[in-house]
């Protein structure tokens, strides 16, 4: 069974060796440091003329792969943290979003721009923000983050091999050391094809009471807090979209539609997020037939502490979601 | 495809300037009467750039990189006015459909953005692909001085340099980014930047079309030989407004550069009767090609 950094790592590799098109840049990806996660370790001594170590200048070299794409490439980019996105955006926003609709479809940017995000680790502000959200709703891209329990592998792979869009790519850095997690009450749907969405239930028959969705990193938190809420007896199912954008909306109506009592959880700060949209989404494909307002969770809207007992009371908890599936049960 | 076997004679650089002068200020023209909206930029004065650059370049293989203010980039590169005036005007059989418009423009090996500086990173990659494949094209990057303000454009330059790739930064220096004189933007000498980052620098006379096409040849040779990157720095001077009708400067100003500017230069080297004949032929041609084209 591979963990969420091994499948990224023979993800990559695969899709290396599949296809001579594919280039991957960074900083410090090369070996022996194979980058800042080790996702790329390994990979420029197997293939040392398409691996290739950047200055750091995450906005040039987004641009340089947007250059590469637009001539036939598929690189792949990894920013080493999430955060330092901001530096890429114009790149992202004007440019890697822009060339195939403002060109009148004459040219495709097929790039994967893979990058960790989220807290926990005590790197402070600027090194555990969940920025996706930043990303989320602009056209021509598609913004996809993998819990643990999908396959991170599947999924890159198709990211790099087969998909002509451009796609970001959100790692979690708390799940790279994990086990990809399968149960026999898990199920999967393809709405957007490449990036299925994963359910997993806490229940072998009947209904659930309470519908989680979420995405990323807080599968660590929600698979064990489902074994929890299986002890008190309450039926749960979560659900974990791998794209985030765009929106696989009639497979999270479906869910939600099952109990019509649902708990959004994302690691972003709070305001103007993922849970937003969704929530919106849901309330109007779900009019009328639900039992309670749409809960939804995020962390604070604060700058995130480096101290680690100060970021843990800043972050999204476990006991923050079993707070509000209980309060939906009241 | 697009051999560049056109002729090389003064005449013929004469011919291809005077058309995007005429097809330009007929852009201006049509934005002053509210046909055209949004915005044009034009190259009114910089056209021996366009006209001497792209005529040294292999258009079958060569790759360009074009900013905002890039119509005569592409009319120098294509010929195709009828496909540039139709996107223009917003219609089905503009270069993008009309969804680019006068800033995003592209054809075969022909890109434009109006994101200043934000297309040097992007040509790098370019080039970058182009030396994988072995292609043997060289990448041209226009900017202007104002785009030498971005950061982008050094992380481009460091980036080329590092990785030896051959693309030629072309950097028009018509003295104004909009209405700022380039005196009030920068500290030190514009010239000189990249040199430090270890590409070689070649100072011309933007407004004399022989210079840049000579200077062209010599540099796209040595970088399609030698694999490294070059910028030439062409000095020149925008006779127009930024885009519109946002002229501030002072007319002595401008008067001043109109005895220097390209046209009027080139005009001194040609037979006088020609040159009238060839420039009411241009204008009657471009006339009637943009009244076809609104009838539409």
């Amino acid at each position: 069974m591979a963990s969420y950094l091994s499948g990224l790592q023979s993800g990559l590799k695969e899709a290396l060796t599949a296809n001579r098109k594919v280039i991957v840049l960074g900083e410090d990806i090369v070996d022996p440091y194979g980058g800042a996660f080790k996702v790329t370790k390994g990979l420029s001594t197997c293939f040392p003329e398409r691996v290739i170590s950047t200055p750091i200048c995450e906005g040039g070299f987004t641009g340089v792969a947007v250059g590469m794409a637009l001539r036939g490439f598929r690189p792949v980019i990894e920013i080493m943290f999430g955060d330092f996105l901001t530096l890429c955006s114009d790149q992202i926003v004007n440019h890697m979003a822009k060339f195939p609709d403002m060109y009148n479809n004459q040219v495709k940017v097929p790039l994967v721009i893979r990058t960790p995000m989220g807290g926990g680790r005590g790197y402070g502000a600027t090194h555990s923000q969940s920025l996706e959200k930043m990303f989320l709703g602009i056209p021509g891209i598609k913004v996809v983050a993998p819990s643990h329990l999908h396959a991170t592998n599947d999924i890159l792979k198709y990211a790099i091999l087969n998909d002509d869009d451009p796609v970001l790519f959100i790692e979690n850095k708390l799940l790279y050391p994990l086990e990809q997690h399968v149960h026999v009450f898990m199920e999967q749907s393809v709405e957007i094809s490449g990036y299925p969405t994963v359910a997993l239930r806490n229940f072998s028959t009947g209904k659930p009471d309470v519908t989680i969705i979420a995405y990323g990193g807080l599968s660590l938190e929600i698979v064990p807090l489902l074994a929890k809420l299986h002890d008190d007896e309450l039926n749960v199912n979560a659900v974990f979209p791998s794209s985030l954008w765009p929106v696989p909306v009639e497979t999270l109506t479906r869910y939600g539609a099952q109990c019509g009592r649902i708990v959004l959880c994302e690691e972003s700060s709070a305001g103007f997020n993922w849970g937003s949209e969704i929530a919106a989404l849901l309330y109007e494909n779900l009019h009328g037939k639900l039992a309670a307002p749409i809960a939804r969770l995020a962390s604070a809207s604060q700058a995130i502490p480096a101290a680690r007992q100060l970021e843990i009371k800043t972050l999204i908890s476990a006991q923050d979601i079993e707070n509000a599936v209980w309060e939906l049960m009241s | 495809m697009l051999v560049n076997n056109r002729p090389k004679c003064l005449r013929s650089f004469f011919q291809e300037m005077t058309h995007i002068r005429v097809v330009e200020e007929t852009f201006l023209d049509l934005f002053a009467q509210g046909v055209i909206g949004g915005t044009v930029h034009t190259c009114l004065g910089q056209e021996a750039v366009a006209v001497g650059l792209i005529s040294a370049l292999n258009l079958d293989l060569d790759i360009i990189c074009s900013n905002h203010r890039g119509h005569g980039h592409f009319l120098a590169y294509c010929g195709d006015t009828s496909s540039l005036v139709a996107e223009i005007l917003g219609q089905p059989s503009g270069v993008c459909g009309g969804i680019g418009g006068s800033q995003h423009l592209q054809m075969k090996n022909f890109y434009s953005n109006g994101i200043l500086g934000g297309m040097a990173p992007v040509a790098v990659g370019m080039a970058f692909a182009e030396k994988l494949k072995g292609s043997g094209a060289v990448v041209v990057q226009f900017m202007g001085d104002g785009a030498m303000a971005e950061g982008a454009v050094y992380e481009a330059m460091n980036m080329a340099a590092l990785w030896k790739l051959p693309i030629m930064f072309a950097v028009e220096n018509n003295q104004y980014a909009q209405s700022t004189h380039w005196n009030a933007q920068h500290s030190g000498m514009l010239e000189q930047r990249s040199e430090s980052f270890g590409v070689p620098m070649v100072d011309i006379d933007g407004n004399d079309v022989e210079e840049v096409y000579h200077t062209t040849q010599h540099l796209i040779n040595e970088i399609r030989t030698q694999c490294t990157p070059r910028l030439m720095f062409m000095r020149t001077y925008r006779i127009g407004p930024h885009s519109k009708g946002d002229d501030l400067r002072d007319p002595k100003e401008i008067d001043l550069h109109q005895q220097q500017e390209p046209l009027s230069r080139l005009r001194k080297k040609l037979d006088p009767s020609w040159v009238t004949s060839i420039e009411k032929q241009i204008r009657q041609e471009v006339a009637l090609l943009v009244a076809n084209l609104r009838k539409e």
